[in-house]
């Protein structure tokens, strides 16, 4: 969009939150609840937290609110992502699909279920989430068959992106270029400006709806300096994130890496909890429950989201097809980093980091990315299979 | 503002993912464990044209509040309007399949997958190897090929059994076997004393049929370990890895490729297979646990 | 006749590609039989000292446990090769063999076969290499027999 920039108060996001409930949207937006960042549906009226910042590390996230009376104390954005990712309002952790009756005559009577009656919109969406929204559109909706649920609520849906400008411990977005800043695929975008000066937001249009929006909005145009302090705040935040993934290194040592010797190692500390794939916002995998009422006339299709780290998810008739917790494991991060790619193009990462900070015990996605890449180096050195991972050595 | 849905919101629930009524029209054992099902569509509720399948290909058989079940289709693919399925009944949803009557309803999502290269195989020889309940998923591409018969080089089909009794189609087998045009060779485990056939696992067949390795094509299902283990010794033979076809089996929910259960490597085998040549997967069918 | 078994052997994948002089000499030791449907070709613990290169027919390999029918593990059919005791120590059937069909053979006296073999290294290695191909190609397919795997899917 070629509209310029505009300045709002600090007040935008409950501002943009009334204006589009009385469009008619279902607003959802960040929610502080005991202790914890949500993200919960809204109303006008509703606001944001405001001076709360989050601590990630490691197997480790941490709610604080800001102390003393610095202008950080009055941050809007001062959290980066918790535990719940978008797909939550996009791709539900649980829907009914259809019911289904027998019908008179030995008939079968199937009513798939409605689509949601309003339109989502979704209030503080950091870059990383919405790369990871455009990765499940192309997973849910870019194939040759579509997620009619998934697509249902996805079209029409209105995003509203907040930039990063401090990155957490664990965020690695840069590296996929996924962040912090955002160029495109939304509809409004939002960099809060915080110093001891100015308080508010540079807000640009991604649609005509967010040009509409903001027009609606009024403010002025942002000033010069406004509009540089964005640009310097997010390519600050890009330098200063200490994390970093090699997405070509890792992409192509998985690909053969089925036999290195690091997935025993991880499988050693991994709890197969399925936390990750639960926080991951890209990760899409579902089941399937049928189910009938007492009677045995009434039966209904749920879907539940399900992780490639239970035993059940690759069962065939007479076992698992990945038994152990090393397979478990080196599905879910070889998916990730190497096959997501040759299935839709690009990674099924974004660096938005909660599978590191909500793994119990801590395992760094990073890290045995990295360890992979040392590890088929290691191989690849060694005179062809003679090392215990050479490519004719597979496990 | 523009409205909110600016793009046409589709068909909630449905399309792919919802199942369509079938009748139940009959139904009867092969083995102990094993049966086939005829089907056809309830009233109007499916487009015509709708169970049109290459063979090879599969549909999710929804049994009534119980469970879907993926599920190779094993009837003629010239014969519209009768859809064949045969299935062993080794779960929940397919032994509720089993206990069906003739003219109860179960649903049906499909065809979905890849399906047998038979264009593929005109002017050559071909041989179908088929192991145990891999016999049913070939069975469209035999009757494919017995319908144009002129178009193929000399076509064999050898089978394996575990014992005679679980043996299926076998009035099918015999017809076949007296029709000079397909050599059909049958071994079985483990024999019973009134066994007059052979014994043997099914590869020891592939030295005696009458294809030429060379050119010709083969198409494979059974167990993975089967599977791999024919290939391997048609290779021997002069086949090429990219003429031997295989069909996979893994875990599905959905079919379409939307549930993530069925990946083999970058592979959904959904939709990718379950055909898939066998250069394609020769390797990763050696990686454990994949 | 002697032409004539020299072509079968040459058109025989155990002895396909051996020289001439060697096919003439094998040939030497050959012989053509016929057996009867349900007749015994040999009995397990009986001197070995045969093999046959089956040219029609079907035969069973059993094996027999008293009070038990007689259970058949393996079959093998035209152009195959039947028996390969003679080839090792002590020389004797492991198993029984019978005629399932009316059967057409070709048998080679083994002791003769082992003699010039132990004489000719050359060939002697050529034939236990075939043979040896023959018995691995057996015992995968009994491995992948005892797998049961149309009873248990792996």
């Amino acid at each position: 969009m070629n509209g310029s920039a505009i300045w709002l108060g600090p007040d935008a996001p409950e501002r943009v939150i009334a204006h589009l409930g009385g469009q008619g949207f279902r607003v959802v937006g960040p929610r502080v609840e005991d202790g914890v960042l949500v993200l919960e549906e809204l109303t006008a009226g509703d606001s944001l937290p405001t001076g709360w910042h989050d601590r990630a590390a490691p197997g480790s996230y941490r709610l604080e609110r800001r102390e003393g009376n610095g202008p950080r104390a009055r941050e809007r954005f001062g959290y980066r992502v918790g535990a719940q990712a978008w797909k939550r309002y996009l791709h539900p952790p649980e829907l009914r699909l259809f019911t289904a009756e027998r019908a008179a005559g030995g008939g079968l009577d199937l009513h798939p279920e409605k689509g949601p009656e309003a339109p989502l919109a979704l209030i503080g969406v950091r870059p990383c989430d919405l790369t990871a929204i455009a990765v499940q559109d192309r997973v849910l909706m870019g194939g040759r068959h579509v997620d009619e649920a998934y697509a249902a609520r996805r079209h029409g849906a209105f995003l509203v992106v907040v930039e990063c400008t401090t990155p957490g411990a664990t965020c690695f977005c840069a590296s996929f270029g996924s962040g912090p800043g955002a160029e495109g695929g939304f509809d409004l975008a939002l960099t809060e400006l915080i110093d001891d000066e100015r308080h508010g937001f540079v807000a640009r249009a991604g649609s005509a709806r967010g040009e509409a929006l903001l027009e609606a909005l009024g403010g002025r145009p942002a000033s010069a300096p406004e509009t540089d302090g964005r640009r310097r705040a997010v390519d600050e935040a890009a330098h200063a994130m200490g994390r970093r993934l090699d997405v070509d290194g890792a992409r192509s040592a998985l690909a053969e890496g089925a036999g290195l010797p690091l997935w025993n190692d991880v499988a050693e500390r991994c709890l197969n909890c399925a936390n990750c794939t639960l926080v991951c916002p890209t990760c899409f995998c579902v089941t399937i429950e049928d189910v009938t009422d007492l009677s045995g006339d009434v039966a209904e299709r749920r879907r539940r989201w399900d992780s490639c780290f239970s035993l059940d998810f690759s069962y065939l008739h007479g076992g698992s097809v990945r038994r152990s917790g090393a397979a478990r494991y080196r599905q879910w991060l070889t998916h990730k980093l190497s096959s997501w790619f040759e299935q839709f193009g690009e990674a099924g990462c974004v660096g938005c980091g909660r599978c590191i900070a909500w793994c119990p015990v801590g395992i760094d996605l990073t890290q045995e990315a990295a360890i992979a890449i040392e590890q088929r180096r290691q191989a690849d050195a060694m005179p062809r299979g003679r090392g215990p991972a050479g490519r004719g050595a597979r496990r | 503002m523009d409205t909110p849905s600016e793009v046409a919101v589709p068909r909630p629930g449905g399309g792919t993912l919802l199942p369509r009524p079938y009748r139940v029209r009959r139904r009867w054992d092969e083995t102990q464990d094993t049966f086939t099902m005829e089907l056809e569509p309830i009233g109007d509720a499916v487009e015509p044209g709708a169970d049109a399948f290459r063979p090879g290909q599969f549909n999710m058989l929804y049994a009534f509040g119980v469970g879907e079940v993926p599920i190779s289709i094993s009837g003629d693919p010239a014969d519209a309007g009768r859809l064949v399925h045969t299935i062993r009944a080794v779960g929940p949803a397919t032994e509720a399949l089993r206990r069906a009557k003739a003219g109860d309803a179960v649903g049906v999502r499909g065809p979905f997958g890849s399906w047998w290269p038979v264009e593929e195989a005109e002017g050559r020889d071909l041989v179908f190897i088929a192991g145990g309940i891999g016999l049913p998923p070939l069975r469209p591409a035999l009757y494919q090929v017995l319908a144009q018969r002129e178009r193929f080089g000399r076509v064999a089909l050898l089978y394996g059994a575990r014992r005679p009794e679980e043996m299926v189609f076998v009035p099918e087998l015999r017809r076949w076997r007296s029709e000079l045009h397909l050599d059909v060779l049958v071994t079985v485990d483990r024999a019973t004393e009134s066994w007059k056939g052979d014994v043997g696992f099914v590869t020891q067949l592939i030295r005696r049929a009458p294809v030429d390795g060379t050119g010709a094509l083969a198409m494979i299902c059974g167990p993975e370990l089967m599977m791999r283990f024919a290939a391997q010794e048609l290779t021997k033979i002069g086949f090429s890895d990219d003429r031997i076809h295989v069909s996979l089996e893994r875990n599905m929910k959905c079919g379409v490729g939307l549930c993530g259960h069925c990946q083999f490597g970058p592979s959904f085998v959904c939709l990718d297979g379950p055909v898939y040549r066998f250069g394609e997967v020769r390797a990763a069918l050696t990686v454990e646990e994949l | 006749m002697m032409r004539d078994m020299t072509a079968l052997l040459r058109a025989s994948p155990v002895f396909a590609g051996l020289e001439e002089g060697e096919l003439a000499f094998i040939s030497g030791c050959g012989w053509n039989v016929h057996f009867r449907e349900g007749d015994t070709i040999f009995k397990f613990g009986e001197p070995a000292d045969r093999f046959f290169v089956l040219r029609g027919g079907t035969v069973g390999i059993e094996i027999r446990a008293p009070g038990r029918p007689a259970r058949r593990l393996e079959t093998l059919g035209e152009g195959e090769v039947l028996g390969w005791s003679w080839l090792f120590p002590p020389y004797t059937w492991q198993f029984d063999a019978r005629a399932l069909t009316d059967v057409r053979a070709t048998a080679f006296d083994g002791t003769c076969l082992r003699d010039k073999c132990d004489a000719d290294p050359r060939l002697g290695y050529e034939l236990m290499k075939r043979f040896a191909g023959i018995v691995t190609a057996r015992l995968q397919s009994a491995r992948m027999q005892l797998l049961d795997l149309y009873g248990h899917p792996l």
